[in-house]
């Protein structure tokens, strides 16, 4: 089924000097071990790439995956995706605060079990 | 309650310009709490320090924090028990403590306030100019040296230790790890040995980690953040270690946000890099043995994190001054709003040409709304009725930025038809500072502790 990162992950993405960092965290234990497949450093640069040129994936690769299976995680550091760094930079997102919230729209084709037992899916109303 | 005794550390300050009744808030919200923590310094904070310290030689420290003793003063007066360790002095610990003292001496508290200072190697990368290397390019320091306005080493826990030790009520220092205004009290209290209890220092180091940047931990910016209770009281983090470096963060009963494993985990990765090595000055921490449960309503229980001997060198926080930045925007309302919003950016561009016979060393028009923030990645839109447009320039030249900051309201009038929403007045010209990050050997810091008694 064709699903987006969000669906089966939450995230949260910021900078340490000119390299970003963005975590990923598995809703389900079936979705870490789907993303542990699917969710590779080539993946995510691949939709990464085309990020303009301030934050320039291009110029960052390659993309480093640190996995964290005891959280159901992974951490993906960007080494120079922020150059020249927060303080200089005139972008918007100039600390990379929004490159979480990017990443969860990546597209992906996933087995129907993906969610699997103990699936919280997304909280969107209050309480 | 627990059945184990815990010493309970609440941070309400995560950055310079966080909420400064915060504080207060936390403290009376919380009344057991034993320590609060107040992180003060972002990697470029220094350089803005340093011209303050420039033009008023007796500050170089964020004023803000004298307004959080003056809110807490009536506490301490009143017999609360409450320790405070911030790193509020910047690049004057000694000056910020007099002007704390001053306040406390009138509000007829008495305390034992410690300054740790020692952190400022400005003179030594002068001095030692061919020694260093910068931390991300490897580039050599030599050339730059004699831009520098400061470097800053990232101080440990061992001196505000010491200071705890020595009974300090307040303890006022420098650049200093995030981590270690947690650490530090904790290893106090506990009696923990800062050269062998790696695991546990560990420990505190995650609590440190997870409660530095305030309601991050306790709901702000969390990815479920619409489904959050009462967004607009969220409770500052409170850490509960126990005398085996684990914790429980959580935050006041009947406080907005929420404490669960999302949160956590989500804080756990925020700007980390290898989890298996997450390098403080107190102890190398690995984040793969950790494990979480609940333990209660917004308790988030962290257990079994690891530790190591620290690097053997301090993080040093150089800045130097890089130009002159203005950014202003402006709202486009009507039929092809993308592309008359992409016109106006070239007009200015062109202006700023035409003056100077060049380029500004960077310049951005973003169409804010159609995708450009994240260009190429999410939907791009050219068919929207409204964008905002903002456009900015840095260079080394401040006529050249004064120069852009007069061309944005003109657009109002000269500009295409539905340009408004120019509420503010001209954009301000802004000294940029780049921070240029590399290491020191320990044994050329010396960390100094003072005390000073109101």
């Amino acid at each position: 089924m064709r699903i987006r990162l969000g669906d089966i992950a939450h995230a949260r993405s910021g900078d340490k000097g000119s390299a970003a960092n963005i975590g990923v965290i598995a809703r389900s234990a079936a979705a870490y071990a789907y993303l542990d497949r699917a969710l590779t450093p080539d993946a995510v640069a691949a939709f990464l790439s085309n990020l303009n040129s301030e934050i320039s994936v291009s110029r960052s690769l390659p993309i480093i995956r640190y996995a964290l299976p005891n959280l159901r995680a992974f951490n993906f550091v960007l080494p120079t995706a922020l150059a020249p760094g927060g303080s200089l930079s005139l972008r918007s997102d100039a600390q990379g605060k929004a490159l979480g919230q990017i990443l969860l729209e990546m597209p992906l084709e996933a087995p129907d079990d993906t969610c699997g037992a103990g699936f919280q899916p997304a909280r969107t109303k209050a309480g | 309650m627990p059945a184990v005794p815990v010493l309970r550390i609440g941070n309400v300050c995560g950055f310079w310009g966080d909420a400064p009744d915060a504080p207060l808030r936390l403290a009376t919200q919380a009344p057991d709490l034993d320590v609060l923590t107040l992180d003060y310094l972002a990697e470029v904070s220094m350089s803005i320090l340093a011209r303050q310290r420039a033009r008023h030689p007796e500050l170089g420290y964020p004023r803000d924090f004298l307004d959080v003793i003056r809110s807490l003063a009536p506490l301490w007066s009143g017999g609360r028990r409450l320790k405070l360790v911030t790193n509020a002095g910047g690049l004057n610990p000694r000056g910020c403590a007099s002007a704390v003292a001053a306040i406390l001496r009138e509000a007829g508290c008495k305390l034992r306030i410690a300054i740790v200072s020692g952190d400022d190697v400005l003179a030594q990368l002068c001095n030692r100019r061919e020694s260093f290397q910068n931390l991300e390019t490897a580039a050599a320091l030599a050339k730059l040296a004699d831009r520098l306005v400061s470097a800053n080493a990232y101080l440990g826990a061992a001196p505000i230790v010491e200071a705890l030790q020595g009974h300090a009520d307040i303890v006022i220092t420098g650049r200093l790890a995030d981590p270690s205004l947690t650490v530090a009290p904790a290893a106090a209290h506990f009696g923990w040995n800062m050269s062998s209890d790696f695991d546990r220092i560990a420990g505190a180091t995650i609590a440190g980690h997870l409660i530095e940047c305030g309601q991050q931990v306790t709901g702000g910016i969390s990815t479920d953040w619409l489904s959050l209770p009462d967004a607009a009281d969220i409770g500052y983090p409170i850490a509960e270690i126990a005398a085996d470096g684990s914790c429980v963060i959580t935050k006041p009963p009947g406080t907005g946000g929420r404490v669960d494993q999302h949160a956590v985990k989500e804080q756990l990765l925020y700007e980390i890099g290898d989890p298996a090595r997450y390098l403080s000055p107190d102890a190398t921490v690995s984040f793969l043995t950790l494990g979480l449960s609940d333990d209660g309503p917004d308790r988030v229980r962290i257990t079994s994190a690891t530790g190591s001997a620290p690097p053997d060198s301090y993080k040093v926080s150089a800045t130097y001054p890089a130009g002159w930045r203005a950014a202003a925007t402006l709202t486009i309302i009507g039929r092809n709003a993308v592309a008359k919003a992409q016109r106006c950016g070239q007009v200015v561009r062109d202006r700023l040409r035409r003056q100077f016979s060049r380029e500004p060393q960077e310049f951005i028009a973003e169409c804010l709304g159609s995708g450009d923030a994240a260009r190429g990645v999410l939907g791009q839109r050219d068919d929207l009725t409204e964008v905002v447009l903002r456009l900015g320039a840095r260079d080394n030249d401040k006529s050249m930025i004064e120069y852009l900051a007069r061309q944005i309201a003109p657009l109002v009038t000269s500009g295409p038809q539905g340009t408004t929403g120019y509420f503010d007045s001209r954009p301000e010209v802004r000294e940029v500072f780049a921070y240029w990050p590399t290491l020191i050997e320990r044994d050329w810091v010396k960390p100094l502790v003072e005390f000073l008694e109101v």
